[in-house]
């Protein structure tokens, strides 16, 4: 039986006369989550897009669950194509959806009816398929409101696909479609949610992680690698920069007073990303905050740090309680990875009181006490990169 | 005497040789603890990273998902002990199969003896049971239901993807076990498809080393540990991780590439074997036309099990009478599959593995019919 997978897509419908290029991004990204499943074609018609395979043992599994996590999807399912034919939709449908049917108690038939040639109407269809199936499976009942299963029947140009019920998708709009931006990620649970965030809203996503060896591991960078593979399951594939910060870091602590030790450290952090993030082309900066949560972000912290930088700063979790946070991380599959108890270089040197209302003016003052630029340049210069999908 | 001829495959496998090579990597280069955190250890710990992935995209399962066990029966063992003791508070009643392997029959034996009821689905002549059986068993007290995927004996496979349905209908809060230790490698296994909350895979039977399995369990599914230790494999299977092995493991799965092309070209090799077998007088099938095709059972009428095994051994050709696990009794499949006693009595398995020839099976056919010849004189 020939399957495929039918996409709606989401807000997608709504972008009138740009439809097509966000299709058409929606298809690019789709083609490259699905390249290494097998060989997929794709074709956009009448706001559905289908998925199809030439090859018979195509592992639809896969490439279903790697649809689940495409932005810009609003809703998926499987379908059996077959004939216009009444008698072969009805045994189709019965054939394709036996295991659900074979245990569900209610069900309704939907049918849709794009092509106005197909003789029979669309009621008549949903009776004709109804009724077989009520005298194929004994343990069925008609319920129009509130069925376990919704048979649907979609008599399309040159195939009719019959499904069983519809899969809720990622939503959001196609990655790249809103440009690009780098994530600041730092192992802890905030900042992948931040950045699946704002994959959701279009964004093509780079990484900067800042390490500081010795103190912090090696095994406290692979955590932030595993983190980022969370967020490439539904952003793609992520360049991912790791930045040593050991020497910044040891300065601010030998130069800087203690309590600005963290204010003053984040502001460095961004202006290195900054420079990383223009070399690439992205035009803005994505961090993992959330006002109040913790000294450094507070409303008179975070107004010092987005003075660091010349670039729109995104913060999606910034009105969101932790339980919030946490919820998604746990959707996304990154929270048991990040709270596995590894040391990061935010936490190292920490003060015992830091500032919580500094003013930029005493911050400015403390951090031109060193000058940073030649440290900052040679951070960008050191930076090593890997490509993570 | 050409080579040995090898098809005891159900009872264990060769060594592959991707997996000797990985085992001797480990021992002579990456022996460190994979809990350390030095290098040494980060790079441990990226073998068993790298295993687990393997092992879990062989199933369609995540890797948090995968734990890593000494072999199918301690599997089955933490499987059914660690769900009994989780879920004893909701209900006492457990459902198997009246065939299933030592490591679970026993399992269930000990259960009851701690006040478990344990219910026997009854199997067909084919050796699989009735998924009406197990929907007419299933209720709100029953808290496990363990059944394998392919009998080891015959070679039959079970409707396990329909349990997780039956289990939905009837409300019931059990988590459903699957003992896969004889359908791993051999047929395609999807954890999701097939509807498990626990399954048991073994590295020996596909070509790996010995003292390496793995257990299967659903995200979302808790099960409490019969071991205690250093908290290894996420506390499920303390003890510090036996590397050599569970990576030879891995290595062997990734060499299985084509499984349905396997199946098909087995099929087809069972096919032609059982076809001209049964044209010899005094042999009967006993393995049901659906079976795996890698598992043939077959009885030569009047011929022991034992004086046959003896007599193609000598010429090394090597099969097996009932499991290699349960030496010496009358096999409880075979007596549950209805099976006359000079039909068990006589039973001989032939397991294949992706390796046996066409050439190999038309040797053993003629062996058998010189034993027919010559053993009945004796």
């Amino acid at each position: 039986m020939k399957e495929i997978i039918l996409i709606k897509n989401g807000e997608l419908a709504l972008k009138g006369l740009n439809r097509r290029t966000f299709e058409d991004m929606m298809i690019k990204n789709m083609r490259r989550r699905f390249e290494h499943i097998g060989k997929f074609t794709f074709k956009a018609s009448q706001s559905t897009i289908m998925v199809e395979s030439e090859d018979e043992n195509a592992d639809f599994d896969t490439a279903f669950e790697a649809a689940k996590k495409v932005f810009g999807i609003a809703g998926l399912s499987r379908a059996a194509a077959t004939e216009k034919d009444i008698e072969k939709i009805k045994e189709v449908a019965a054939e394709y959806l036996a295991d659900e049917l074979m245990f569900a108690k209610t069900f309704k038939v939907n049918a849709k009816r794009s092509d106005k040639n197909f003789p029979l109407k669309s009621p008549e269809i949903c009776m004709e398929v109804g009724g077989f199936l009520l005298e194929k499976f004994p343990n069925l009942t008609v319920d129009v409101h509130e069925p376990d299963i919704i048979v649907t029947v979609e008599v399309r140009d040159t195939h009719v696909y019959i499904h069983g019920n519809q899969h809720k998708g990622a939503g959001g709009m196609p990655v790249g479609s809103a440009g690009k931006a780098a994530l600041l990620i730092s192992g802890g649970i905030d900042s992948p949610v931040a950045g699946w965030m704002m994959a959701k809203r279009g964004l093509r996503l780079m990484g900067i992680h800042f390490a500081a060896p010795p103190y912090t591991s090696e095994l406290a960078e692979k955590k932030v690698h595993e983190l980022t593979r969370k967020v490439a399951a539904y952003s793609g594939r992520i360049k991912l920069y790791v930045v040593e910060f050991t020497k910044i870091q040891e300065t601010i602590k030998d130069k800087c007073p203690e309590e600005l030790f963290t204010i003053i450290m984040r502001r460095i952090m961004m202006k290195t990303a900054e420079k990383i993030a223009r070399r690439e082309d992205c035009e803005a900066l994505i961090t993992g905050e959330s006002l109040g949560q913790v000294a450094s972000q507070t409303m008179k912290a975070l107004a010092c740090t987005d003075r660091a930088v010349d670039m729109p700063v995104f913060r999606p979790c910034i009105g969101m309680d932790k339980g919030e946070i946490v919820k998604i991380s746990r959707e996304i599959d990154s929270f048991e990875t990040s709270i596995l108890p590894y040391e990061d270089c935010c936490t190292v040197f920490t003060p015992k009181h830091p500032k919580t209302r500094p003013s930029v003016e005493e911050v400015e003052k403390a951090e031109s006490a060193v000058d940073f630029t030649e440290m900052i340049e040679e951070a960008v210069r050191s930076a090593r990169f890997i490509l993570i999908d | 005497m050409a080579l040995a001829i090898y098809l005891d495959n159900s009872a264990t496998t060769p060594l592959c040789e991707s997996a000797k090579k990985k085992i001797a990597y480990m021992l002579d280069e990456c022996w460190a603890n994979p809990s350390s955190i030095h290098h040494l250890g980060v790079i441990a710990k990226d073998e068993l990273d790298k295993a687990r992935k393997i092992i879990a995209e062989k199933i369609s399962a995540r890797e948090d998902e995968i734990f890593f066990t000494s072999g199918g029966t301690e599997s089955n063992n933490i499987a059914i002990f660690g769900a009994a003791e989780k879920l004893s508070r909701r209900g006492k009643k457990i459902i198997t199969s009246s065939s299933e392997h030592p490591s679970v029959e026993n399992a269930m034996k000990a259960l009851e003896n701690k006040g478990f009821e344990v219910i026997r689905l009854p199997v067909g002549e084919n050796g699989s049971i009735n998924i009406q059986d197990l929907i007419a068993q299933i209720d709100e007290k029953t808290i496990l239901i363990s059944v394998m995927l392919v009998n080891n004996e015959l070679g039959s496979i079970n409707p396990v993807e329909l349990i997780k349905k039956a289990v939905m209908m009837k409300k019931s809060p059990a988590l459903i076990h699957c003992d896969a230790v004889q359908g791993f490698g051999k047929l395609p296994i999807k954890v999701q498809k097939l509807g498990v909350d626990l399954m048991s895979i073994s590295s020996h039977k596909i070509h790996g080393p010995k003292g390496a399995g793995a257990l299967f369990v659903r995200k979302g599914v808790q099960i409490n540990s019969p071991v205690y230790g250093g908290g290894q494999e996420k506390g499920l299977r303390s003890g510090t991780e036996a590397m050599p092995a569970i990576c030879g493991f891995a290595a062997a799965a990734e060499e299985i590439t084509e499984i349905e092309k396997n199946l098909e070209r087995t099929t087809w090799l069972r096919n032609e074997f059982v076809e001209n077998l049964q044209k010899i007088d005094g042999v009967v099938i006993n393995s049901g036309k659906e079976a795996l095709p890698y598992i043939v059972n077959f009885s030569v009428l009047g011929i022991p099990s034992q004086p046959m095994i003896n007599y193609l051994s000598e010429r090394e050709i090597y099969v097996s009478g009932g499991s290699a696990c349960a030496k010496g009794h009358r096999s409880t499949t075979l007596l549950n599959a209805g099976l006359s006693n000079e039909r068990i009595d006589s039973a001989i398995r032939v397991s294949l593995s992706r390796f046996n020839t066409k050439e190999e099976l038309d040797i053993l056919r003629e062996n058998i019919c010189c034993a027919l010849k010559n053993l009945r004189k004796v």
